[in-house]
């Protein structure tokens, strides 16, 4: 992997990128919610999107996540108050929104992390491919397997690169061959090169981006299906970021990817679909190109023209 | 060292202050010193340094004096002869100064204390920091302290008249009423607090980011708690060990009442005992001379004791730094 300046296929401006692949109209108009967007989808420019590997999406996206009425209360605090949206397979998701909107609330109720906080409430339903996560016999463990997470700050255990991969394979009973499980993870998180040749040594000695892509293969080597990301490039210097988003753009292929980001020009560069939140409510969700050049909601408008947040 | 800066200070050096803030009528602010405020905050400064002075001071007479007497006593009897042999003898005809019998004894009131301490301890340390609700913790944490403010010689008497009349000689009543196994456990009781507080700031230090990750791994509580969480910890709850251990080494009222005053090379814990500490009581608190080798002997034992418990704080401080490192 060379570096994001170095790279011919990088195009940093967000301009320029436009999205196409998300061919049929009515792919977005399916997966939207909130107020409507739909009216919106006339003169979408053809300029493929660079980030973006090859032609990989069918005509229509399929559903993976599906929220219905979320409702989540931190104590008294009514932190999300009825957030319905659909998360497209194979794509990448951005939330974005004013800091406390409740951006890594939603994120957490779908690997069912915020359940470990005390004293909060969850109400409405989300669905993994058709299943509910919530339904009675769904075990939280068995969920958080199948849904990685990587957060705001890298929190690679304090081992080896190696045995932080292997870690999650461990405890889930992983029986194959555990170097080639390593090679692979580090592979895919694009961080093998840089460490190959020092896998037994202690992660804490990497970067902070490396350990940012630590992170990601070791949520990998547990073979999810979805990867859900809260900043995780916040902690990161501008070639970190890069490399993480270029990464990130990559495991589209084989993953359902939703990002948590405050960086606008982030949520243009990695995703195909943005959804901005306010105050705990989604207000709209839609192709990027679309919510970046033609929002339809007039808070969307002021806060990616940068009137606040 | 702030003591000795202190009390070299000549009194002509202006000491730091803040503004007197008094204004004059037409709003100019008086920056001149404010003579009572100096003098106040000189007093302060002497008196603290005094106190700093009087610890080092104390240390430093302790260490010397009982390097003082051990080297009288050393001159009599070999330091090899002392810490090798077998037989301990301190008065009599044939005195003998093999200090083994009395490392022995408290060799094995430490290991049954810390066969009981050190894990209920851990497990209580645990306990609080991952799993107790907030009520439940507000009742532990007040009860460990409970328990690290009975006095000793309460436990010692628990010992005697509870665990070993009681429990030990209900089971066998041939057995001897002095033992070590009453006195260890009962001192595996009394390092409870201090491990389990010691450890739970350790638990406690742990980033919740690191649990997080675990859990965002599909690992249930028992796999983060044991397998993240407790060897992130490792090296703090090692420290609490090792300051327990040494707490246990040291003690002494639990063993002078329930562990007996036979200095006795076994590891048998239901025979009659003692440790260093206690035989240092019995001589304390006996009528031998000044001066005598059967006198000087206390220091020695008592040197040794100091020499073996400093060099586990020192242990434990070391591995507490390391681990305070690590994230
Ligand atoms: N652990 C928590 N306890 C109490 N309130 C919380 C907690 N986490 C978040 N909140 C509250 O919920 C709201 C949404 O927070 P969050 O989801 O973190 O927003 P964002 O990720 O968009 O910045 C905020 O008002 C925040 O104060
Ligand atoms: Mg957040």
């Amino acid at each position: 992997m060379a570096d994001a300046k170095a790279d011919p296929q990088r195009k940093p401006s967000s301009s320029e990128a436009s999205s196409p692949q998300t061919s049929s109209p009515a792919a977005s108009n399916s997966t939207a919610s909130g107020t409507g967007n739909a009216p919106t989808r006339k003169a979408v420019p053809e300029a493929p999107r660079t980030l973006t590997p090859g032609p990989r999406q069918g005509p229509q996206p399929k559903t993976k996540i599906e929220v219905k009425d979320l409702q989540f209360w931190y104590g008294d605090t009514h932190a999300i108050k009825g957030v319905t949206m659909n998360i497209p397979a194979h794509q990448v998701t951005a939330f974005i929104g004013p800091s406390g909107c409740g951006k890594s609330t939603v994120l957490r109720c779908l690997n069912r992390m915020n359940e470990l906080i005390p004293d909060t409430r969850m109400e409405g339903t989300i669905r993994v491919d058709e299943q509910d996560i919530y339904a009675d016999e769904a075990d939280p463990v068995m969920v958080r397997r199948r849904i990685g997470m990587v957060f705001q700050k890298p929190n690679p255990f304090p081992k080896t690169i190696y045995k932080n991969i292997t870690w999650g394979a461990k405890i889930n009973g992983y029986q194959g061959d555990y170097e080639a499980l390593v090679e692979e993870s580090l592979r895919k998180a694009a961080l093998w090169e840089e460490v190959k040749d020092r896998l037994h040594t202690s992660a804490y000695n990497l970067s902070g981006g490396q350990q940012q892509r630590l992170c990601i293969a070791r949520a990998l080597a547990v073979k999810p299906d979805i990867l859900l990301m809260d900043e995780p490039a916040s902690a990161l210097d501008p070639i970190a970021t890069a490399k993480l988003e270029e990464t990130i753009v990559e495991l589209k292929q084989d993953y359902t990817i939703v990002i948590v980001t405050h960086n606008m020009q982030q949520a243009t560069r990695v995703s195909d679909r943005t959804a901005f939140f306010y105050v705990g409510e989604l207000v709209e969700m839609g192709d990027t190109e679309m919510l970046f050049t033609r929002p339809s909601d007039e808070k969307t408008d002021a806060y990616i023209s940068g009137r606040f947040g | 060292m702030p003591s000795t800066d202190t009390t070299q200070m000549s009194p002509a050096q202006p000491v730091p202050q803040p503004p007197s803030g008094g204004t004059s009528g037409n709003g100019a602010v008086d920056y001149s010193t404010n003579l009572e405020w100096s003098l106040r905050e000189r007093i302060v400064q002497v008196l603290l340094g005094a106190c700093a002075l009087l610890t080092i001071g104390t240390t430093l007479g302790i260490v010397g004096i009982l390097l003082y007497e051990s080297f009288s006593f050393f001159l009599s009897v070999g330091i090899f002869d002392f810490l090798l042999g077998t037989e301990w003898r301190f008065a009599g005809v044939e005195p003998s100064f093999g200090v083994l019998p009395l490392v022995a004894g408290t060799m094995l009131i430490t290991v049954i204390a810390a066969l009981v301490g050190l894990p209920l301890g851990l497990g209580a340390a645990i306990y609080i920091s991952q799993y107790a609700s907030r009520p439940a913790r507000k009742v532990l944490k007040p009860a460990l302290e409970v328990l690290a403010g009975v006095p000793t010689v309460v436990y010692g008497y628990f010992a005697l008249t509870f665990v070993s009349g009681v429990i030990i000689q209900g089971i066998d009543p041939s057995l001897p009423p002095l033992n070590a196994l009453s006195a260890g456990l009962v001192v595996g009781v009394m390092i409870i607090p201090m491990v389990a507080s010691v450890s739970e700031d350790a638990l406690r230090a742990v980033p919740s980011s690191l649990s997080d990750g675990a859990y965002a791994l599909g690992a249930t509580k028992i796999e983060v708690v044991m397998k993240v969480v407790v060897p992130a910890a490792l090296s703090g709850i090692i420290a609490s060990f090792i300051l327990a251990i040494s707490r246990a080494i040291g003690e002494t009222m639990i063993v002078a009442i329930a562990a007996g005053a036979t200095a006795n090379l076994t590891v048998n814990p239901l025979e009659s005992i003692q440790t260093m500490t206690g035989f240092i009581v019995q001589v304390a608190k006996g009528d031998i001379d000044q001066g005598t080798l059967s006198y000087q002997s206390l220091f020695a034992v008592g040197l040794l004791l100091y020499i073996i418990t400093l060099g586990m704080n020192l242990l434990a401080t070391w591995l507490t730094r390391r681990f305070q490192e690590q994230y």
